[in-house]
């Protein structure tokens, strides 16, 4: 497994959370989810170790895509849905960066469905987190991509028309390398999911769940309600049976069908995670377990396979150009092809 | 032995021809054009070409939407258009011969491949009798030549399908051709041997048609004449043929070269731009990264990303894509990066004619964003002065960070002329810059040169600058984000001063007026220079005083244009658009400029705007 961030230079001295903030006064409600994945990447990224000015966070437009204002690090705040092909270009002539996309519901699947599934399908080198709120908030509180039908909001008196994307879903289906689905109030749980993305080799799409207090609150309550939550909350774990519930007395098997049904853990054949697997449906299968109701929601590693990447693929083709035939001479190339001399 | 006794044939001196090749978009018409200029340009004539094709990759054989034609003009002198009306066509189906025989004037010479004359193929296009027999071309030298029947003959000792051989036809009508012209074909030879590589038997036939067509020139009766055009007398100096396209590419590699930049290009494909593409995406050697995105967007924006990087971010586009792009490159102006945006003209709006050239997307360029977005615009003027309008971009895009609009067309993106190579090392040094350390107490990313108001360029990987940039207004010097009403109109102000400033660092606009006693001044922009200045050659040989001038900077505009302007009574401003460089001149200057514009997908005709000027000096 080649490591991406092999070519990314690595701080001397240890690193804090602090190290990571900048003076500017974050500006998000207060109670908002964003503030508690803000603080949960800051202090993971001190595990990494890499030099601060090898860090970049490029975000798009929403409430999320202030993020980059507030890490310590390069920041490009740009403009709505294209972060990630911003990002492509800084990724794929920069090896010696660590980048990362900050994007929204609105954001990455509506006005940037299209860069979203390119990315993924070419699997650069980029870290996308995708704060999934299910609401437009910047707005003031449209229907989004990922909100249920029939939702009731200042554009959908009547309630909203359209079906959903499910992002791990659509994620499967654009080739992506790692998908992962994490929660904002799992603090323990966002981080290992950030590690393991940032240590993958490609695209990493990060799916967090975050809770917008103001025009959505509690669109995931049944995952942070602790009479509930571990009823219906299947974490995803590789190579691990998985087996759910409070007691520990649930787990998946794949029917004759090929779907997914809950069933007693100690029946036969319980299915084993396997998210390197290179067949996509058994982590589409789990994709499909979703439900508005939440009446269970695997969050964790969905799907994790090396593939190459369009970065390192691009570079190599440069090189490949030099070891054959030298590197360019700029004077041979304005004369080659039919020339002839005038004296 | 008895030998038949070779015809003597005349040898007529010419001082210039204008050849047209028309056929179906299958029969090679493009490929033929550009094989007859490059035997031209080897023999050192100046020339100037104008490739037309339909947008449809193969429309309906032997229909009028399906015609595809190259015209040439050569001479033995320093020529600038591709010519007005062709002194030859050659037509490989009636279809080529309707839709082109109404550009000919009396006494052209008509080649006509007669094998395609069949009732059938006439009647498709309209014609109700074969005007080879009804008199209808009378008033044209028509030399009749079983073009395609001729050629099958000539292969039929190849091991080739008569498709294949009936497909060489238009290297019989190449080999006719550079025989009535005595060009030399070594390197058509050459250039069959090459393309051909792979299937021997193919390359053998097409020299083979080639080789025949030129010997059936030398023997038939149809033709008692040929010509010979002297080279022409240019600049001592190393010389190729270029187009519009390729020389935007490789002044791209030149300004990555000489900025120690590497290149990044984003792009999508787009009739007439992809080339540029095409072109560049062969100079990986020189560090040139080419990304083909999912849109026109994810391409200026994976451009954007990259100039962040401390790469020379390029995108290239036309048409409805520099609408898609408008957006990012407003970003482009907020976060006074530099990005190079290259906008080859074409018929508008919507989809319009993908294939046809237009000037009219300078007003979008100078306006079409959001905000007060003020962008540096350059156009070059001929197909060869892409290369340097390209690092002209590029230091200017460098220098004051900041996102620069090329706007090329159709016309020059695949026309092509001569140039003389320059040296490398006459090409500008581009110093790109970067900031390395933070000066005083903080790194001020939005602390500007005082002399060119250009903001510091800090890549990440820098250490100690880290800093965050975006679409959001900033403080002035910080960049924080800021809604200070004061502050938003002193930045929008900077960054219009900044551009503004330009206008010191760019030449005056030169005004060419031998006489020094004309009252009318002919001011062009972009790719009517060409036209402009043959129609300007023709007035000032009929005696007529007329001043010209051709602008290369459109934003901003040249510091002296003011006065330039007021220094003629009358200014006339032919444009293919509806008037967007006279609105300019009009609104900013107060100068009640006499425009000229035809919007037909078309360049103009030198002998149009001969008679314009000439107008506007007797008025």
């Amino acid at each position: 497994m080649s490591d991406p961030l092999a070519l990314v230079p690595k701080d001397p001295e240890p690193q804090k959370a602090k190290d990571f903030k900048t003076d500017q006064e974050v500006r998000w409600c207060p109670g908002c989810g964003d503030y508690a994945i803000l603080a949960a990447v800051q202090g993971f990224l001190p595990e990494l170790g890499l030099k601060r000015e090898n860090v970049v966070f490029i975000s798009g437009i929403g409430c999320s895509s202030r993020f980059p204002y507030y890490m310590n690090t390069y920041g490009f705040h740009s403009i709505h849905g294209r972060a990630p092909a911003i990002a492509t270009g800084l990724a794929s002539s920069r090896p010696d960066l660590s980048v990362w996309v900050i994007t929204g519901d609105g954001d990455a699947l509506s006005i940037g469905g299209n860069h979203l599934i390119h990315s993924l399908r070419r699997n650069v080198n980029l870290k996308i987190l995708l704060f999934n709120n299910r609401i437009y908030g910047l707005t003031k509180g449209q229907y989004s991509p990922t909100s249920e039908v029939g939702k009731i909001t200042k554009s959908t008196p009547m309630g909203s028309l359209d079906s959903p994307f499910n992002p791990i879903s659509l994620a499967i289906g654009a080739e992506a390398s790692f998908i992962a689905r994490t929660i904002d109030s799992d603090r323990k749980h966002l981080q290992g999911v950030l590690r393991a993305a940032a240590q993958h080799n490609g695209t990493s799409l990060v799916e967090i769940y975050q809770n917008c207090n103001i025009f959505n609150d509690d669109a995931f309550a049944p995952l942070k309600d602790p009479q509930q939550r571990d009823d219906i909350t299947i974490r995803l774990e590789h190579g691990q049976p998985i087996i759910f519930g409070a007691d520990h007395d649930k787990a998946l098997r794949r029917n004759t069908a090929g779907s997914i049904e809950v069933v007693p853990a100690d029946t036969p054949g319980i299915l084993v995670h396997d998210a390197h697997s290179e067949d996509p449906s058994l982590a589409f299968a789990l994709s499909r377990l979703d439900s508005p109701s939440f009446d269970h929601t695997p969050i964790g590693i969905y799907r994790q396979i090396q593939r190459p990447t369009y970065n390192e693929l691009m570079r190599e083709q440069l090189d490949e150009a030099i070891a054959q035939k030298g590197p360019g001479d700029l004077a041979d190339l304005l004369a080659s092809g039919d020339t002839w001399r005038i004296d | 032995m008895e030998t038949d006794p070779q015809p003597v044939k005349k040898v007529q001196q010419l001082d210039r021809v204008v050849i047209r090749f028309a056929g179906d978009s299958g029969d090679g018409m493009q490929l033929t054009g550009d094989r007859f200029t490059q035997e031209t340009a080897a023999f050192g004539n100046d020339l100037s070409t104008w490739p037309n094709f339909p947008a449809e990759i193969r429309a309906p054989a032997g229909t009028l939407p399906g015609v595809s034609s190259f015209q040439l003009h050569f001479a033995d002198h320093d020529i600038v258009t591709p010519g007005d009306a062709p002194n030859v066509l050659v037509a490989m189906n009636p279809a080529a011969l309707k839709a082109n025989v109404a550009d000919l004037p009396r006494g052209a010479d008509l080649i006509v491949n007669t094998d395609e004359f069949s009732k059938r193929a006439l009647a498709k296009v309209g014609y109700g009798s074969s005007p080879l027999e009804d008199g209808s071309l009378d008033e044209f030298r028509v030399h009749s030549v079983p073009l395609t029947s001729m050629t099958v003959k000539a292969l039929e000792a190849f091991d080739i399908s008569k498709k294949d051989a009936e497909r060489a036809k238009n290297m019989f009508a190449l080999g006719l051709l550079s025989w009535l012209y005595h060009r030399p074909t070594d390197a058509t030879v050459r250039f069959l041997e090459l393309k051909f590589a792979k299937k021997p038997e193919i390359m053998k036939a097409n020299i083979a048609a080639f080789q025949a067509g030129w010997s059936f020139g030398e023997t038939t009766e149809s033709f008692s004449v040929s010509y010979e055009i002297k080279p022409a007398t240019l600049p001592p100096g190393l010389y190729r043929n270029i187009s519009g396209n390729m020389a935007l590419a490789y002044g791209l590699v030149a300004a990555g070269s000489r900025s120690g930049l590497p290149v990044f290009l984003g792009s999508y494909p787009i009739t007439p731009a992809s080339d540029i593409l095409h072109e560049l995406s062969k100079h990986k050697r020189f560090g040139v990264r080419t990304f083909q995105a999912e849109d026109e967007i994810a391409a200026v924006g994976a451009a954007l990303g990259a100039s962040f990087g401390g790469s020379l971010g390029v995108t290239t586009t036309s048409g409805p894509g520099i609408s898609l792009k408008s957006e990012t490159v407003a970003l482009g102006v907020a976060t006074e990066l530099p990005l190079i945006v290259i906008d080859v003209q074409r018929a508008g709006p919507s989809t319009g004619m993908p294939t046809k050239t237009e000037q009219a997307d300078l007003l979008q360029a100078m306006y079409g964003r959001n905000g007060e977005a003020p962008v540096p615009v350059i156009a070059p003027c001929t197909p060869s002065d892409c290369f340097a309008a390209a690092i002209e971009a590029a230091r200017i895009a460098v220098k004051y960070r900041t996102p620069v609009i090329i706007l090329s067309d159709g016309y020059l993106a695949n026309g092509s002329e001569p140039w003389q190579i320059p040296s490398v090392d006459s090409l500008p040094e581009i110093t790109p810059g970067f900031a390395t350390a933070v000066e005083g107490e903080e790194f001020l990313p939005f602390k500007r040169d005082p002399d060119t108001l250009a903001r510091p360029w800090a890549i990440p990987g820098t250490p100690g600058l880290e800093h965050r940039i975006g679409g959001i207004e900033k403080a002035d010097g910080t960049g924080n984000i800021s809604y200070d009403p004061a502050n938003h109109d002193l930045m929008v102000r900077l960054r219009q001063a900044k551009v503004d400033g330009i206008a010191r660092d760019i030449p005056p606009l030169a005004v060419d007026d031998p006489s020094g006693e004309a009252d009318v001044l002919v001011l062009g922009w972009g790719g009517t220079y060409g036209a402009i200045t043959a129609a300007v050659r023709r007035v000032r040989a009929a005696g007529g005083k007329v001043a010209q001038a051709h602008l290369r900077h459109l934003n901003p505009f040249p510091a002296n244009i003011e006065e330039v302007l007021r220094s003629y009574s009358r200014v006339v401003v032919p444009e293919i658009n509806l008037g967007q460089l006279a609105l300019l001149l009009r609104g900013r200057y107060l100068v009640d400029v006499i425009g000229y514009n035809r919007v037909r997908g078309l360049p103009f005709k030198a002998a149009e705007l001969q008679d314009v000027i000439q107008d506007v000096i007797n008025s």
